[in-house]
């Protein structure tokens, strides 16, 4: 048995486990400086990230907080130590990156609020096919509150505990807001 | 306890988050309550439906201003600054051995086609507003190191591949029988791309793109050998 090289991981793979992830070549040579790496990586996870961002800040603001997080992935590589995926540990950068936005536009457009209003509206049963929103409309309309603990519980599979610790919440607040967005989507299912 | 109390309650029933008691008083009430079960249905459909979201990638292509603000414009083997302290190579042997083996691909057609007279890539100033940083111990040689003084950073080189592999011999029964595998096939291509880099230098001594391959490659295998005596000395 070997002993691994300490803050390192393993040096041989285990029996039966991935013998190298599909992104640990592009990471590596992303982290010795090879822009066209990263532009790959870059391709392979834009979506996915963009897709984050959209949906816990909306589209106004998802181009310019992705641009932002690829930087910061870049600025970072030479952090990523490989103790888990490549996607796992860059999809928390981009939460970190949002939340952070989160507050700077909180602060400036005094836009966070959770008033009741924007949730009736979603809630409301749709009265025609012309007048139904699709889910992930839906889902932008939320209250920013109940739509961001919605995303990173439902969507992105965090934890209440690791949601209330990211938003400065109870986790409390955290269960009460994913049910009351949870009521509000039931309606707009598959349109 | 009411229709109204359960509803409240029914996300925490779906994910599992009440307690042994709660769980069965909200059972015994599901059990009577065909509108919290129509409820629980919805919300069962909504997370389905969350954790099968697609994604979408942005309507505009991002990489142009991604590009300007890492100011990779430079060629992708010109030296980089660092981040402060130097970059801490933590990939297993693995993950090293298919990036060695990608960049002696990809690197080695380059050296070929510029050695076959192609003109070389131009490197141009990192971007601004990068943060301070240092260079990591040999990582960013400057790209005219081989063209002035190369003897002398070659015998380095070598002085410091010969130590290495003194250390990693001696240890070298204290591997197992995959990771020699793993790591003499590495350096075997390592060698390989320094050869192929070496001559190339040979032929075009001022071609700063071939100095600066012939420079990293190098660094890879001092690199990969430090791994690798870092693992025998952990295993004795």
């Amino acid at each position: 048995m070997q002993t691994p090289i300490p803050g390192a991981p393993p040096l041989t793979p285990t029996p039966g486990s991935p013998q190298i992830p599909s992104d640990a070549v592009e990471v590596a040579l992303a982290a010795s400086g090879d822009a066209h790496a990263f532009e790959r990586l870059y391709r392979a996870h834009s979506a996915r990230v963009h897709s984050l961002v959209r949906r816990m800040l909306g589209d106004d603001d998802a181009d310019e907080v992705t641009q932002d997080v690829f930087v910061r992935v870049w600025q970072k590589l030479g952090t990523f130590r490989g103790e888990s995926a490549f996607s796992t540990w860059l999809h928390r950068l981009a939460v970190n990156v949002v939340l952070a936005r989160r507050a700077e536009l909180g602060t400036r457009r005094r836009r966070f609020h959770d008033d009741d209003a924007p949730l009736e509206l979603v809630s409301a049963r749709p009265r025609s096919p012309e007048s139904v929103m699709d889910f992930e409309q839906a889902l932008a309309r939320l209250p920013e509150g109940a739509r961001q603990v919605f995303v990173l519980h439902d969507v992105e599979g965090y934890r209440h505990e690791e949601i209330a610790e990211m938003l400065g919440l109870a986790t409390g607040t955290s269960k009460s807001q994913l049910h009351r967005a949870r009521m509000a989507l039931r309606n707009h299912m598959d349109r | 306890m009411t229709t109204g109390h359960w509803t409240s309650r029914l996300s925490e029933y779906l994910d599992n988050e009440l307690s042994a008691p709660e769980r069965a008083a909200a059972d015994a009430h599901l059990r009577t309550c065909a509108a919290c079960r129509g409820t629980l249905d919805e919300l069962r459909a909504v997370t389905a439906r969350a954790h099968a979201l697609a994604d979408r990638a942005p309507a505009n292509d991002l990489w142009p201003a991604i590009a300007a603000a890492i100011g990779s414009e430079m060629s992708p083997l010109a030296p980089r600054r660092r981040p402060a302290g130097g970059r801490r190579w933590s990939f297993s042997l693995p993950q090293l051995a298919a990036a060695a083996l990608l960049l002696v691909t990809v690197s080695g057609a380059a050296v070929w086609s510029l050695a076959a007279g192609r003109p070389p890539a131009v490197a141009t100033a990192p971007a601004a507003g990068r943060p301070a940083t240092t260079s990591a111990p040999g990582s960013s040689l400057p790209t005219t190191r081989f063209t002035t003084s190369r003897p002398t950073a070659e015998q380095s080189y070598d002085a410091a591949v010969a130590d290495l592999q003194r250390v990693v011999e001696a240890g070298r029964g204290r591997l197992d029988e995959k990771t020699l595998q793993i790591v003499r096939k590495n350096l075997a291509a390592i060698d390989t791309a320094v050869a192929q880099a070496r001559r190339a230098v040979e032929q075009d001594p001022a071609n700063t793109y071939l100095n600066t391959y012939l420079a990293r490659t190098m660094r890879r295998k001092i690199d990969l050998l430090r791994q690798v005596a870092a693992l025998t000395a952990a295993e004795s």
